[in-house]
């Protein structure tokens, strides 16, 4: 068994019904592995951009891009090498702040990552907070010693840097 | 005018001349506008599965796009099978079927409310097939129609589904029915031409070979390469054996025919296959039951493949020089190359290698048979039928015996279910090919099992007059699982046995049809004379013994070359 890798792609469909159900559909018959797919909208109207995490070794991962691609409603898969692109995926965690203490620890905690408190009552604070996974799982670590009662992270999105874009003209 | 007339209409403008289909109350707009319509004539099957395998028959013997049409709910998901059996073997296809209104007032509105016969056939066909449609407005249909039948016919064909709420079929719009080349599918792109590096590279390999071989799949005949297939051999002397889908790609009477390789491959092949040192392999994609353990698969041969599918390229197999484009096209490239470099090869110590292999391992019979055995039937039979009978198979010791014995001479002529494996495809598929081709004899060679999942067709044969034969290895038992449960578990048969019951005689007589038996091989010639002669559908009953095995086998997990069993 080879080692397995993760992988960013950015894959341009057809913004319309039935699109999603195709390309999870496919995740799920050939036995691919979504770490985290995110989907709205590109820079243009008709076209949606999905941005995929996958797992897998090598050879699996190059299918993964062959078999997307074949799709009738995928216009173009675009592969984000390893370092030449810019990744944030966003959290909003609901974490108990029962005393005055906990508060301003958190709030702390809160600006050192750049995050921001988003909603606040008696006893919890709703913390909204931006970056790579690896940021948010550190800052999710230091939440959990206050007790997190509820988590939304949006998983992965990416484009690639500078010059290099994936565009259904380029 | 209404959205029933308008996929008509699109149909006719794509040439269609054949539907098989069973209505209901969700596509009866659509019957309605088929009504008196004299360019396409409608094929009433008697189950959907038949209408959808019967339009994959015409397609395979043909070349052109089969379509099928079914109701919602039951009359959709009947169609399942035939749609995933279509997909499989890379088959073009069309399956329209009809869908509870998506629109209307809180009464009439359907779609999404489990409506009566609703059945999500979007959601349920879309990983076996390569695209499928919802119009949602009438102006939707031509484009999609189009597309359809682009998609479905271009690239890897397959098959793709129309699914037609029933208030875009009645609903009407001002539709100019002008050729219209607008397609609702902007991206698809299919490859064609060849990368000429990669082709030049293959030439390099191919042109300093001592043991070349060439694997034809499926692929070569889709794309109508065999002559392409057939001067190539020739080129470079090179043995060609095909998969089991490939059968036909390269006519098996020809002095560099190995026959299928497989499972239940020709001994040749399987063999010849580890000893080659280039393997040149077109339009396969190494399905398990092909190659059997992958580590032992080829060993010694550096592999050049011809895709049109990207996607199979390093799918199952590692390969050197990789090729992405049609096959014909591919070869003709090929072959231009290689002459350049070498104009003629030389009979070599591999020419004589093949010759014996060929002599030693030949599973044919040479004398003339005596026994009532499947070796025998399939061999006699082969003299009996003239080349251009197209013969389909059901699935199962029917299937690997008719690989084995009965030798295909053109692409086209041999249709069975390879990738999926359906038992029932064989006569429904047989009535199709004889609708595509009438003035040709058409056999589906069957196993008992096999054809009592569909053989209700017999209705619709009689009644539409599409006379084919089925000939009958009636051994009583479901025979390839009988054989597994018998080799692998011990001998431990549990629900395998049939029993003599029907008697296929009369059951085709029930239907109208002509019953033979045969016991004897003399029985028999005669059998397969008056059904070839015949104007009706016959089925020839052949008693066979219950415990006869398909051999040689290559056991699961083994290699190729690790054939077993006395044949």
């Amino acid at each position: 068994m080879e080692a397995e890798k993760t992988k960013v792609i950015s894959v341009l469909v057809e913004n319309k019904p039935g699109v999603l159900h195709g390309v999870s559909n496919l995740f799920r018959r050939r036995n691919f592995n979504i770490e985290s797919i995110t989907v709205g909208s590109s820079e243009q109207p008709d076209i949606a951009r999905m941005t995929i995490t996958v797992k897998g070794d090598e050879k699996t991962l190059i299918q993964v891009v062959k078999q997307l691609a074949k799709l009738i409603d995928v216009l173009k898969v675009g592969e984000l090498e390893q370092g030449n692109f810019v990744m944030r995926e966003l959290a909003l965690i609901k974490v108990n702040s029962p005393s005055p203490k906990e508060r301003s620890d958190i709030i702390n905690c809160v600006e050192v990552f750049r995050g921001r408190i988003i909603d606040v009552s008696n006893d919890n604070l709703t913390v909204e907070i931006t970056g790579t996974p690896d940021k948010l799982e550190a800052f999710l670590t230091l939440m959990k010693t206050y007790g997190v009662i509820e988590l939304a992270r949006t998983g992965i999105t990416a484009l690639a840097r500078g010059a290099k874009s994936i565009r259904i003209d380029e | 005018m209404s959205g029933a007339k308008v996929l008509i209409e699109s149909l006719e403008q794509q040439n269609v001349d054949v539907i098989f289909g069973i209505l209901g109350g969700a596509i009866l707009p659509v019957y309605d506008a088929l009504c008196g319509n004299e360019k396409i004539r409608h094929i009433l099957a008697r189950h959907e599965q038949g209408a959808a395998h019967a339009a994959e028959g015409y397609a395979r013997a043909s070349g052109r796009v089969g379509v099928c049409l079914a109701t919602s709910g039951p009359g959709a998901t009947n169609l399942v099978t035939g749609i995933a059996n279509a997909f499989m073997d890379s088959s073009p296809m069309i399956a329209i079927t009809g869908q509870v209104p998506s629109s209307g007032n809180n009464t009439t509105y359907m779609i999404g409310r489990d409506a009566f016969q609703e059945a999500d056939i979007i959601g349920i066909t879309t990983p076996i097939t390569k695209h499928n449609y919802q119009p949602r407005a009438v102006s939707e249909i031509q484009p999609m129609v189009n597309a359809a039948f682009y998609i479905a016919n271009s690239g890897r064909p397959g098959p793709v589904l129309i699914d037609l709420p029933k208030n875009i079929q009645s609903d009407t719009e001002n539709i100019e029915m002008g050729i219209t080349e607008k397609i609702e599918a902007r991206w698809y792109k299919p490859a064609f031409d060849p990368d000429l590096t990669r082709i030049s590279e293959a030439a390099n390999l191919l042109s300093n070979a001592e043991y070349p071989l060439i694997l034809a799949g499926g692929g070569v005949i889709i794309s109508n390469a065999s002559n392409e297939l057939v001067q190539m051999s020739d080129l470079l002397i090179a043995p060609v054996a095909t998969t089991f889908m490939g059968k036909g790609a390269f006519p098996e009477g020809h002095p560099l025919s190995l026959g299928s390789i497989g499972m239940h491959g020709n001994p040749a092949a399987n063999k010849l296959m580890g000893e080659a040192d280039v393997l040149l392999a077109v339009g396969t994609r190494f399905s398990d039951r092909a190659t059997a353990n992958l580590d032992t698969f080829a060993p010694n041969a550096k592999k050049i493949h011809i895709d049109i599918d990207a996607a199979e390229i390093g799918k199952n197999i590692e390969v050197d020089v990789p090729i992405v484009g049609d096959a014909r096209i591919s070869l003709k490239l090929l072959h231009d190359a290689v002459t350049k470099k070498i104009p003629k090869m030389k009979t070599s110590t591999w020419s004589k290698r093949v010759k014996e292999a060929k002599e030693q391992l030949s599973p044919l019979l040479k004398d003339r048979p005596k026994d009532l055995v499947p070796k025998a039937l399939l061999t006699e039979l082969r003299k009996l039928l003239p080349s251009d009978t197209i013969v389909t198979t059901e699935v199962g010791q029917n299937q690997m015996w008719s690989a084995l014995y009965f030798q295909a001479l053109k692409p086209r002529t041999f249709i069975s279910s390879g990738g999926l494996g359906t038992m029932g495809f064989g006569f429904p598929a047989a009535l199709g090919a004889k609708v595509a081709c009438p003035d040709r004899a058409v056999v589906d060679i069957a196993g008992d099992g096999s054809f009592l999942m569909t053989e209700n067709e017999l209705a619709c044969s009689v009644a539409e007059k599409i006379p084919v034969t089925i000939i009958v290895l009636n051994n009583s038992v479901l025979g390839m699982v009988a054989q597994w449960q018998r080799t692998l578990y011990n001998r431990r048969y549990m629900a395998v046995n049939l029993g003599k019951t029907p008697d296929f005689m009369k059951l085709a007589e029930a239907y109208g049809a002509q019953g033979l038996r045969a016991t004897s091989i003399e029985e028999f010639h005669k059998a397969v004379k008056t059904a070839l002669d015949s104007t009706v559908t016959t089925v020839i009953d052949v008693p066979i013994g219950s415990e006869q095995d398909v051999v040689p086998f290559v056991p699961p997990g083994c290699g190729l070359p690790q054939q077993r069993g006395d044949y």
